[in-house]
């Protein structure tokens, strides 16, 4: 039974697939058809649409008008290279009133476009042109439509433009349609229609436009609230993510190897850094169609030099300072300046990365939340982050090792681990982390000398805050630091959410010294 | 049995206390004022008034090295101290502007260009000049009251105090840098034309003000030696040492930490209060997290555990900067990093130490700083 | 004897590590100027019920009577410590950037220990009199000057002790005194500690079955975080129980 189902989804499958291009070819072939039959249908001079074409030149501008319409109604993207060269030969009068034409033709055309961005771009342009004509376009393209926000779009621009008819009723009907729609677009023109018909002159209509509007606005806005309350949300855990990916090596150092790393932001700046020279190369030496793969291609280098540097870091001044702990921080914090103080010598102070395809735009995952790819790419990235570093740290030969190591070093040399490897793999490790951090960052933003100080107080914050070696600490307290920093963003500023962050985490640790999850038990506070 | 006293360090010390005092009190002005010009002995306007700026930065560095010199207590947020202090002498000295600012109006020049009106209520105890030097010292001081006291009751030490205080710094300045605080914004402070009626363009005003320098660097030098010649400065160097014993011992050590942090608080006031008039300018870049940690390496470089040592280590690092920044300008970050990286894993008793260890051979000193164990927390 | 004379009184504390019970219903009590000794095997307790006592962790639940009754529970170490607890760790804990003289000056039991006495305050020619008499009982009359790090490893823990004498506590709490020290050393230390117990309670946590026998008169023994046996040396060495604990064939019936 199942053998047989199986074959007869195979076979639709494979009907369906020889008949759809099939299906495909034969509307686009008849579409071919039609444009030659248009243009030599247009031979004959009894044809209206050649009649408009040279009415449209008309000095009456109630002739040209009347073309106009014959035109937007008859005519169809075919006419566009004849209209283009009208215009580009008439006179002010004519070019202003062919312009509609061609507008209103061009996007009726693009309604039926290959590109979903295209035919919404196409749906949003009608709005302003605001004829009535459009309004059938659009439903017959939405009734049409499979991508849900293009036809949300569609049917939205429809009732836009409804909204200005001079028919009461279809008015009256487009404010109850936007406010299901929650139409964030049509919010100004129902707000002018309220207040239209709140004031002491207001008309019978005027009113009841108004009371309806007034429910509309109020349906738009709840969502609107939910809308904010969603983005908001996403913003908080993409910083947040960002956080993660940094604070994550530095957890480790701190954690695993008693070394407060400041240079950490600045190895993060190496991966940026590898990230666009990768990309320079790209530019180069292979063909414009590959670059988008300097990106994949970005991830190992930038991993690799970061770790480099953390391993040359490691031998020449973590070494000397393993248990002392103010020490490192310094010494690394030296290490930092030099490490920004070079870059800015060599590579100037902005350079950027252009970002891949695949990163560019976005999803529309519901009316008013917009989610940009870039900032998803980060948080499945700190997601795999994680769940490498668990997987590494807490269920592998290497990771037992590394734990094994920072909790008695003589002991695990007794066993035949070689610590001090041990010890310059860990930080290597840590390090180049770090340069992935860096190498995602490149696609939210510049790359500068300065890029690893904008988050380093932060990731600290985080690292503080979490706790000490705890990598749930981390996970849960950079959410908290980098949502409660987009939360508190739009009431109070970045600046003084900074602080209002300060003070949380000052507050917090009053009631909490180590952190979220403390190490516990007779070594604690050894 | 008497109480031990280190005798022959001591007397040193004051020897060389007198002998600086000497030099920077008399000898400096004379050779400012009495000299030709274009003698060799001659001390430029220029020179005094740098070697002037540069002392601020040893009181500066005095108050860290009580913290962290002694105490164990790296603060990185110095710098906002000293900004307080700097810019509570600032508004005084802007408000002194008065009607020979560039628009001709009684409130300083941003504030008209970013149209305040009114002179706001926190400017008012600046008019007087009792008030800046009272708040240049207060405001610090009470800040580092509230600070410590969350910080340091909670158990919060080791690097946990010191990213805090680094995080504070950085939010002062962002805080600072906003043009609504009304204070300045980016470009801060500047165009002082005159303190108490004097000009302070005029060489001598700049010679009393490094007269007054030297005084307050030389009564907090008193200041400091006697906290740590006291049972107290013995219990800052137990809290360094073990914190948990002192606790033992009978001592409340967050109680000896926020009291030395407040006096740190309060020089670093006292320090921005006398940088200002000198320098001429207070902007929120002077403040921040770079200017905090270069105080640390002040003192790390003339050595920690030791007033000398950060009085010693402010001036040297200062006038190598003032040296090196004229020839290579783009060079002093890596020399900065440099000298952190190097005195911090190979000198960690810094020049004082080095100094110590080449005219005591013989005796074999005890280093100023042992690691007794882990600092890890 | 009753409860009167009890200097310390520990009831039903328990202290929980995430599940681990390093202490499980310890019910533990000395008497005034006693010199008691707590042995068990590792992992037992010991360092854990010490640290209880002295503040330096608070216990799960349970009741530290001290004293008149004061519950110790739930007050911070330097309380504790003005109280009258001293307390000597296992590990040397001294300064060892101060010297001799002032690790025991900083010690002395003063009125107050607050910041701004401590800033004026100068010793006192009686309080002097007292750190040279202990300096001579812990023989580092000759180091006085010395920087505290730079003595020997037992030199430390005699200083240690030093420190803690001069607290003036009535409950002494030590924590494996003798370790690493010379058989002399031990002996000495011994000593040291009968001649102490004389003016205040001692509780001592010892491995060295030997110095135990030197000076003690009873012996708590200490399993999995409870006692499971009290008596004289002989008693507890004869016990069948305690053996078959140490030697880890039996269970402690909590």
């Amino acid at each position: 039974m199942i053998g047989l189902d199986r074959i007869s989804k195979y076979v639709v499958a494979l009907v369906l697939s020889v008949i759809l291009p099939i299906g495909f070819l034969s509307t686009s072939t008849l579409a071919a058809d039609a444009v030659p039959s248009a243009t030599s249908g247009s031979a004959s001079p009894v044809n209206p649409i050649e009649q408009a074409l040279i009415d449209i030149k008309n000095e009456d501008a109630a002739v040209r008008s009347a073309a106009a319409a014959l035109l937007i109604e008859k005519g169809d993207a075919s006419l566009l290279p004849k209209l283009d060269e009208i215009r580009a030969e008439a006179d002010r009068a004519t070019r202003q009133a062919i312009k509609p034409v061609i507008d209103l033709l061009k996007n009726h055309a693009n309604l039926t476009s290959e590109q979903a961005d295209t035919r919404r771009s196409a749906a949003a342009d009608l709005v302003g042109t605001g004829r009535p004509e459009a309004t059938t376009w659009l439903e017959e393209a939405a009734a049409k439509e499979q991508v849900w926000w293009v036809k949300y779009t569609m049917e939205e621009s429809a009732q836009l433009i409804r909204l200005r008819s001079e028919d009461h009723a279809v008015k009256l009907l487009a404010i109850k349609k936007l406010g299901e729609l929650r139409s964030q677009n049509g919010l100004s023109a129902l707000k002018e229609l309220l207040e239209a018909g709140t004031q002491s002159g207001a008309t019978e209509q005027q009113r009841a436009l108004a009371d309806s509007a007034q429910t509309s606005i109020g349906q738009i806005d709840s969502w609107s609230w939910w809308a904010g309350a969603v983005e908001t949300l996403f913003r908080g855990i993409s910083l947040s993510s960002i956080l993660l990916i940094m604070s994550l090596g530095l957890a480790i150092v701190f954690g695993l190897m008693g070394v407060i790393n400041m240079a950490h932001g600045e190895l993060m700046m190496v991966g940026a850094y590898a990230t666009f020279v990768t990309q320079q190369a790209f530019i180069a030496w292979f063909s414009p169609e590959s670059f988008d793969w300097y990106f994949p291609v970005a991830l190992p280098v930038a991993f690799l030099s970061a770790a480099l540097f953390g391993l040359v870091l490691e031998a020449t001044v973590i070494r000397f300072l393993y248990g002392r702990l103010l020490e490192t921080l310094l010494a690394t914090w030296g290490v930092s300046l030099i490490l920004m103080q070079a870059a800015r010598v060599y590579f100037g102070d902005l350079t950027a990365v252009i970002a891949p395809q695949a990163l560019r735009g976005g999803v529309q995952v519901m009316v008013g939340v917009y989610l940009p790819f870039n900032r998803i790419f980060i948080i499945i990235l700190s997601i795999i982050c994680v769940l490498g570093i668990y997987f590494l740290l807490f269920r592998s030969n290497l990771g037992v090792r590394v734990r094994a190591v920072t909790q008695n070093r003589s002991m695990s040399a007794c066993l035949g681990i070689p610590t001090r490897k041990v010890d310059s793999y860990t930080f290597a490790f840590a390090s180049g982390l770090a340069g992935i951090a860096g190498w995602a960052l490149t696609m939210v933003g510049n790359v500068d000398p300065g890029l690893g100080q904008n988050y380093i107080v932060d990731a600290f914050m985080v690292v503080v805050t979490g706790g000490v070696g705890k990598l749930a600490g981390t996970i849960w307290a950079s959410l908290g630091i980098g949502g409660l920093n987009k939360l508190i963003e739009p009431v109070s500023g970045a600046v003084y959410g900074k602080v209002f962050i300060l003070v949380g985490v000052i507050l917090f640790l009053q009631w909490r010294p180590q952190g979220l999850f403390a190490a516990k038990g007779r070594n604690a506070d050894a | 049995m008497p109480e031990p006293v280190v005798t022959h360090q001591n007397s040193r010390e004051t020897l060389s206390f007198y002998v600086a005092g000497f030099v920077l009190l008399v000898l400096l002005p004379v050779l400012n004022v009495l000299p030709n010009e274009d003698s060799w002995l001659y001390l430029s306007d220029f020179r005094l008034n740098q070697f002037g700026k540069f002392l601020c930065f040893a009181i500066l560095a005095l108050g860290l090295d009580l913290i962290w010199g002694y105490c164990g207590v790296l603060s990185m947020g110095q710098g906002v101290f000293f900004g307080f202090g700097a810019y509570c002498m600032g508004m005084y000295l802007a408000l002194q502007i008065g009607k020979e600012s560039v628009y001709g109006s009684e409130l300083p020049d941003f504030m008209v260009w970013t149209q305040v009106k009114e002179l706001p209520f926190f400017w008012y105890p600046f008019k007087s000049f009792a008030g800046a030097l009272l708040g240049a010292i207060l405001v610090p001081v009470l800040f580092a009251t509230i600070f410590g006291l969350l910080a340091f009751r909670s158990r919060i030490k080791g690097v946990y105090f010191a990213i805090i205080t680094q995080a504070l710094a950085f939010a002062a300045w962002l805080v600072f840098n906003r043009n609504e605080t009304r204070l300045g914004g980016t470009n801060g402070l500047t165009d002082f034309k005159q303190l108490l009626g004097y000009r302070l363009s005029d060489p001598s005003t700049q010679r009393w003000l490094y007269i007054m320098t030297v005084l307050a660097l030389g009564a907090a030098y008193l200041f400091c030696r006697w906290i740590v010649a006291s049972r107290a400065g013995k219990v800052l160097i137990a809290i360094r040492d073990s914190e948990s014993r002192v606790t033992f011992s009978g001592y409340t050590p967050w109680m000896f930490k926020l009291f030395v942090f407040v006096v740190a608080a309060g020089l670093a006031g006292l320090s921005g209060m006398l940088y200002v008039p000198q320098v001429g300018i207070i902007t929120p870049a002077q403040i921040g997290v770079l200017p905090s940690l270069e105080v640390v390496i002040w003192v790390a470089v003339g050595g920690r555990g030791t007033l000398i040592g950060a009085i010693l280590g402010a001036v040297a690092v200062n006038y190598g900067r003032s040296v090196l920044t004229n020839y290579f300008p783009e060079a002093w970050p890596f020399i900065l990093g440099g000298l952190f990286v190097i005195v911090v894993t190979m000198f960690p008793d810094g020049l004082l130490g080095m100094i110590r260890k080449l005219t005591e051979r013989k005796k074999t000193p005890a280093p100023l700083i042992k690691a007794e164990g882990s600092t890890a927390a | 004897m009753t409860d009167d004379h009890l200097i310390l009184n520990c009831q039903n504390v328990v202290m929980d590590y995430d599940g681990f019970k390093a202490l499980n219903n310890c019910n533990f009590s000395v008497h005034y100027n006693e010199l008691r000794v707590v042995i068990g095997p590792n992992g037992a307790g010991k360092t854990t019920l010490l640290d209880v006592i002295c503040g330096k962790t608070k216990p799960t639940s349970g009741k530290v009577l001290f004293g008149n009754g004061i519950n110790l529970v739930g007050k911070n170490a330097e309380d504790i410590t003005k109280l009258g607890v001293g307390r000597k760790f296992q590990a040397p804990s001294i300064y060892a950037n101060l010297s001799v003289w002032q690790n025991l000056d900083l010690s002395v039991k003063r009125a107050s220990k607050g910041v701004f006495p401590t800033l004026m305050g100068r010793s006192t020619p009686a309080e002097r009199e007292r750190i040279d008499e202990t300096l001579e009982t812990i023989g580092l009359t000759e180091h006085v000057h010395d920087r505290a790090g730079s003595l020997s490893h037992g030199q430390k823990q005699w200083l240690e002790i030093g420190m803690v004498i001069l607290q003036d506590p009535s409950l002494l709490l030590v924590d494996e005194p003798v370790a690493g020290m010379s058989d002399k050393e031990t002996e000495q230390t011994g000593q040291l500690l009968t001649k102490l117990s004389g003016k205040q309670a001692i509780v001592v946590i010892e491995h060295d079955m030997d110095f135990v026998r030197q000076i003690a008169n009873i012996v708590t023994v200490l399993a999995e975080g409870t006692v499971v046996c009290e008596g004289t040396v002989e008693t507890v060495q004869a016990d069948e129980h305690v053996r078959a604990i140490y030697l880890g064939r039996a269970k402690v019936a909590h």
